[in-house]
């Protein structure tokens, strides 16, 4: 067998097995996709969405307070995250050098690894024990400090996109640096950091582990910050460790509408990024 | 390497109450690298001067030393005296905003903002003079878009974004976009090096008519160019200004024999 041909079959060999493996991805993803939906879609009713928990044994009742307490979660949490996320990735684009903005992006860096229950062990301990109870404050606290790394990144590097001589371009027409960072630079990026947020939301609105100990869970609505709330990860959590069947089905359901609010979003950043 | 021997026959004196800047000793640096050393020269008002020169040669370093736009780059500073209109614009007092905004600047590369439409880029310049009625801002976008020869090819896409013009189109939109602020100098750093020749012309045509009202210092590369629009040219070689004379001196007849390899294209 001369060089040529072993190097051919070497990269037939190659393509199969790479083929093969991205084919056995799609494969794994899709069969947990059909496998909740399969489980799921029996439990999603009008009442699933519109209805409060019903106590054990009773039949019937939904999960609308743990699927606005999720939307109230995520919106506690963007309202500290977004604008300091957005602020930080400023910094570290337009200002960022010398030791203190090496030693915020390692930081941010090291953030963005700590895994989810760490955060929610931090929270719990700077948030829960010294108002003595579980709070969506403390929960909102616990989301924020996983999006704010995420935030903080993707405003750096899109700002870092953006091409110097834009911002050349605005400073010699006598606008400010801070004016040209508004009205230039982050225009400019607008669309890159609005699908870098939603994909921070993405990533942290199926986060059970950083709840579990700081929103905790309720199973009444309530919008008052200072007490425990419903959200759904935490719920589905509760629904499938429970013995009840007719639970089981719930968590199911509330996994399939998880999956696909996570999925939405997603997919409405990725197309939104396109567009742009 | 040969010694380099400099000639002025223009001196700053010659231009009297006409100058419109006096540079003098201007030394300027990237980190520990010396882009400029010693340059010593003035710009006439209502006239066009060029400054030509092989790449690296410092040009670039020179006019954005006249907007203080140098010292944006990290690293970067300068030293020395820019008079312009008597007044020393590195003086302490004098803040860098409102230099440039009576010193505009156009790019080699147009660079519209992406992110605004075409009547937008026209009054970006203006947003500091606070809230204008609607009525003004469509007076201001309509006359300096006429004044840079545009408004009738963009009449009908005012609020189109101003990155789907052509880059001739882009390039005059950057030029009204520089006037509206309404300086009185405007620093062009190779305006038409990235333009075809039809847009060239455009632009040189403009600014032939730009010279009653405006200061303009031009950098280009093109031998022809500078012949054509300027009436005085500094030739610069590695951060030194060899020569700074009337244009056609300049070409025809120059001083120093560097210029002379340079304009009739021995080096460069
Ligand atoms: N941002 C920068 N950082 C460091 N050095 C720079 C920078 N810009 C320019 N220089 C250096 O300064 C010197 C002068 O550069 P300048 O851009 O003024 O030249 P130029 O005459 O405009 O050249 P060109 O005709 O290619 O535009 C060059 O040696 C260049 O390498
Ligand atoms: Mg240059």
């Amino acid at each position: 067998m001369n060089r040529y041909t072993r190097r051919k079959i070497t990269e037939k060999i190659m393509f199969f097995l790479s083929v093969m493996s991205a084919f056995i991805g799609i494969v794994v993803l899709f069969l947990i996709l059909g496998y909740v939906i399969y489980k799921g879609a029996g439990g999603l009713n009008i009442d699933f969405f519109t209805k409060l928990p019903t106590p054990v044994g009773v039949p019937g009742g939904g999960m609308v307070n743990a699927l606005i307490g999720s939307f109230y979660l995520i919106g506690l949490a963007s309202l500290f995250s977004i604008p300091a996320g957005i602020l930080i990735g400023v910094y570290l684009s337009e200002f960022g050098r010398g030791p203190f903005a090496s030693a915020v992006r390692f930081v941010s860096e090291t953030l963005t690894g700590v895994p989810a229950i760490v955060t929610g062990i931090f929270a719990y301990s700077v948030i829960v024990i010294p108002m003595g109870r579980f709070s969506a404050l403390a929960g909102a606290f616990a989301l924020s400090l996983l999006m704010l790394p995420i935030i903080t990144k993707s405003t750096e590097e899109l700002l870092k996109m953006v091409p110097e001589t834009l911002r050349e371009a605005s400073l010699a027409l006598g606008i400010p640096r801070w004016k040209t960072i508004i009205r230039v630079v982050l225009s400019t990026a607008k669309s890159g950091i609005i699908t870098g947020i939603m994909l921070a939301i993405a990533r942290v609105g199926g986060e059970a582990a950083p709840l579990l100990f700081t929103a905790f869970g309720n199973s009444y609505m309530t919008w008052r910050p200072d007490q425990p709330v419903a959200s759904l990860p935490v719920q589905l959590y509760v629904y499938a460790i429970s013995p009840y069947e007719d639970w089981h089905q719930k968590a199911w359901a509330s996994a399939l509408v998880l999956m696909g609010i996570v999925l939405i979003t997603n997919i409405v950043a990725r197309i939104y990024a396109r567009d742009k | 390497m040969q010694e380099i021997n400099k000639e002025f026959r223009v001196r700053s004196s010659e231009f009297g109450d006409k100058a419109k800047f006096i540079i003098e000793g201007l030394n300027a640096w990237f980190g520990r690298n010396q882009a400029l050393k010693n340059i010593n020269m003035s710009v006439k008002q209502n006239e066009v001067t060029a400054i030509i020169g092989p790449s690296g040669c410092g040009k670039s370093t020179f006019v954005r030393c006249l907007n203080r736009l140098h010292e944006e780059i990290i690293g970067a500073r300068c030293e020395g005296r820019v008079i312009f209109d008597g007044k020393d614009i590195y003086d302490p007092d004098v803040d860098p905003v409102l230099i440039r905004r009576r010193i505009g600047m156009v790019f080699q590369k147009p660079n519209p903002f992406p992110a605004m439409t075409v009547y937008e880029n026209v009054v970006a310049g203006l947003i500091l003079e606070g809230r204008k009625k609607k009525s003004e801002l469509d007076e201001v976008v309509e006359k300096f878009l006429r004044l840079a020869a545009l408004w009738d090819e963009v009449k009908d896409k005012l609020h189109q974004s101003g990155a789907r013009l052509s880059s001739g189109q882009q390039q005059r939109l950057c030029i009204a976009r520089t006037l509206a602020v309404e300086p009185d100098v405007i620093l062009f750093d190779e305006p038409t090096s990235a333009l075809d020749p039809i847009s060239t012309a455009k632009i040189e045509e403009l600014m032939q008519g730009l010279k009653k009202d405006y200061t303009i210092v031009i950098v280009t590369h093109n031998m022809q160019q500078a012949a054509r629009v300027s009436g005085y040219t500094g030739f610069f070689l590695l951060g030194e200004l060899i020569e700074f004379d009337r244009t056609n001196k300049i070409f025809t007849n120059p001083a120093n024999r560097l210029t002379e390899e340079y304009v009739t294209g021995r080096f460069g």
